[in-house]
């Protein structure tokens, strides 16, 4: 029966601050753990895609890659509902399919086309889904911080009893204005979790070199935090229900999400000159968050290894299969240069580097 | 009935509020001080404090939860105590607020009023005493009002908070307490001015002289003046720095051949050599002199009265460039 009810201990205990944890043992059931697998595969599979389109050149500017840390975004979004907000910087890919955004527009809005999320207007840093309340896609180191906090304040102002994931990296947790949005929200109790990915380092620099305190989970101070292990979709899952709840009743919390990235910060990054390569490979086969799964599905018996092989190359001719149809799609009109610059732009002129030769009405 | 810029600005916040329960204010000292300036007198206690929020002195984090707040269907009013403190929350002005619909091709929209008083006060040195105007407006997806009379600061103010898109509203602290004549019209609750549209505050057939803000009240003086050397101005009053109406600006040009431009900010890349261009571009045929600027002098803001008073346009100075332009002034060897 996939639907039974399994009963699984997180790899390590949860970490608290201010706060009782909540138990190691997550509930889960045989068609989650193989959801769980296939929503990680995807996102595996479509950013090393993403890596080879980089560098056929297809996809432009910068381009940061979620792989390794897929466990985050598929244990959150299994907490919560699509009637909660999330809110992420630029390494936003994975995120968007978590909530239910498909390969085309995602392969088509990293090459700018007009099949694209954006209609290839933001670009691999700006993918939205507003319909299931994700808002970005933010290219400002933890300007998504306060922004998260003001959708929490939105949600609470309308009485909806959501609550808001407002993702940061370890970068972005020193960042002043984080401090001032969680002040606020503990001042308002505002239904905002603070999601630190923390995967060691912001950009090349290590955490330990860029915060005098690197236990994330503790910078709330006086607001509530939780260590996860965020290699381990379960205990992520565990966590954000848990702080989806706190949030709603009491306000903010922090979770610090123990993660990893195995590409570099974004495309220009070989990611090898300020960690070693025994470090990644060490990573990779000691915590990769998939290989977690894979062990989980056999312990269970719930698929053999070539059912999961079988799977996997399902996965990679849909991947193909998606960036073929994105491909296809033309580039945006050159009339959309000047759309949306207003939801209401009045009728007026507005024009391009030469005035005389290109102008437009804004709609 | 005549009523103040800051009565003005308080019936439209209340009015706007009363109508339509998604907007609140929020900011520094709105709620229990009753408004540094004393704008949100009262709105606390009719609106309470889950509608009028008083904010921790951090610009960066309230201004960002205003936006956010926005992007998830409210219609937020962030005050700034004076706009001088927006600069440390210009990125979630400009990139989390002006982008997002353009970025998200129009999924994200952001129906949101940033607010308070602009310009130089008087003496409070120069950390206090700048104009945003040019700043703001350099940025599509903003657009920038700055209100002269109470009439403008009713219909410009309701008609930010109704619109859909992010509105910088440039208030000024020293018109706060002046008075002006209302009509009944827009002592009505529906009142509203269309954005984008600049108002010929006089008519005049000799020269064009624009104008924001405070400074429409000089540029009047300086007409008055004018007319009595039987110099005719005609005095605009832009009421929107973005979109800016090009079409009144070189209509009023075209009719009097000449123009000055008047505003408190700096002059490099201001206002006035914006309006030059747009003049310049669309009826430099119809130019009978070199348009004239003034401006804010450009250094920062001195404290010392006489230094200060220096910095600052000066209704003589309209007066002195209005009759340049209609070559009827002493040509003026450089000085100083």
């Amino acid at each position: 029966d996939s639907t039974a009810s399994l009963t699984i201990e997180t790899s390590v205990p949860f970490t608290a601050h201010l706060v009782d944890p909540p138990s190691r043992d997550v509930t889960t059931s045989p068609a989650e753990l193989m959801t769980f697998f296939r929503d990680m595969s995807v996102m595996r599979r479509m950013e090393i895609a993403a890596d080879s389109l980089y560098k056929a050149k297809l996809i432009r500017g910068f381009c940061h890659l979620y792989d390794g840390q897929e466990a985050v975004a598929v244990g959150m979004e299994a907490a919560i509902t699509r009637n909660d907000s999330i809110i992420t910087a630029y390494r936003d890919h994975c995120i968007y399919l978590a909530r239910g955004g498909d390969l085309v527009s995602a392969f088509a809005e990293l090459m700018g086309r007009e099949a694209g999320c954006s209609r290839g207007k933001g670009g691999s840093m700006h993918f939205y889904k507003k319909d299931a309340n994700f808002y970005g896609g933010h290219g400002i180191v933890g300007a998504q911080v306060p922004l998260g906090c003001g959708l929490a304040f939105a949600q609470k102002y309308k009485k909806e009893d959501t609550a808001t994931f407002a993702l940061y990296g370890d970068g972005a947790a020193n960042q002043g204005q984080l401090f001032e949005a969680l002040n606020i929200s503990a001042l308002w109790k505002l239904p905002a979790i603070l999601v630190c990915e923390n995967n060691h380092y912001g950009m090349g620099t290590a955490e330990w070199r860029a915060a005098k305190s690197p236990a994330y989970y503790k910078r709330g101070d006086y607001v509530p935090g939780l260590k996860v292990d965020g290699m381990d979709v379960l205990a992520v899952k565990q966590a954000c229900k848990f702080a989806k709840d706190h949030a709603v009743a009491n306000g903010p919390i922090v979770l610090e999400m123990d993660t990893y990235r195995y590409h570099g910060h974004s495309m220009s990054d070989p990611g090898s000159t300020y960690r070693t390569r025994d470090e990644i490979s060490g990573v990779r086969q000691e915590r990769d968050p998939i290989e977690r799964v894979r062990k989980l599905i056999y312990a269970y018996d719930l698929a053999t290894a070539a059912e999961l092989k079988d799977m996997e190359k399902e996965i990679r001719k849909d991947v193909d299969a998606a960036i073929a149809k994105a491909k296809e799609s033309s580039m945006p009109d050159t009339s959309e240069l000047f759309t949306n610059v207003y939801k209401k732009g009045f009728g007026v002129e507005s024009f391009g580097p030469d005035r005389k030769e290109m102008r437009a009405t804004l709609p | 009935k005549e009523i103040t810029v800051r009565e003005a600005l308080n019936s439209a916040l209340d009015e706007e509020m009363s109508a339509d329960p998604s907007v609140f204010l929020m900011g520094e000292e709105v709620g229990e001080y009753q408004g540094a300036y004393k704008i949100s007198k009262g709105l606390l206690d009719k609106y309470g404090p889950d509608r009028v929020l008083d904010t921790p002195i951090t610009e960066a984090g309230f201004t960002g939860i205003g936006v956010g707040a926005a992007y998830h269907g409210l219609r937020p009013i962030v005050e700034f105590m004076t706009f001088n403190f927006s600069m440390q929350a210009i990125d979630h002005i400009i990139n989390s607020a002006a982008k997002s619909n353009y970025m998200s091709s129009g999924q994200i929209s952001v129906p949101i009023v940033f607010r308070g008083p602009n310009g130089a006060a008087a003496g409070v040195g120069a950390q206090h005493s700048q104009c945003y105007a040019a700043w703001y407006a350099h940025v599509p997806g903003l657009k920038v009002l700055a209100p002269y009379s109470a009439e403008d600061a009713r219909g410009l103010l309701k008609a930010a908070i109704r619109d859909p898109d992010p509105v910088v509203f440039l208030e000024n602290e020293l018109l706060y307490g002046e008075s002006f004549p209302v009509s009944a019209e827009a002592l009505d609750s529906s009142f509203c001015l269309p954005i984008g549209k600049a108002k010929i505050e006089r008519q005049g057939k000799d020269v064009t002289i624009t104008a924001f803000s405070k400074m429409v009240g000089y540029a009047l003086q300086a007409a008055d003046i004018l007319a009595k050397e039987g110099i005719s101005a005609e005095v605009i009053n832009l009421r929107s720095i973005r979109p800016l109406d090009r079409a009144a600006i070189n209509a009023s040009v075209r009719k009097t051949t000449r123009l000055v431009t008047v505003e408190e900010g700096f002059p490099q890349h201001g206002v006035g050599a914006e309006i030059c261009m747009a003049v310049v571009e669309d009826s430099f045929e119809y130019l009978d002199a070199p348009v004239e600027r003034i401006a804010g002098a450009d250094v920062p803001m001195p404290y010392a009265a006489n230094l200060e008073r220096m910095a600052v346009p000066q209704v003589e100075d309209i007066v002195r460039a209005a009759k340049r332009a209609c070559y009827r002034a002493v040509p003026m060897a450089a000085t100083a």
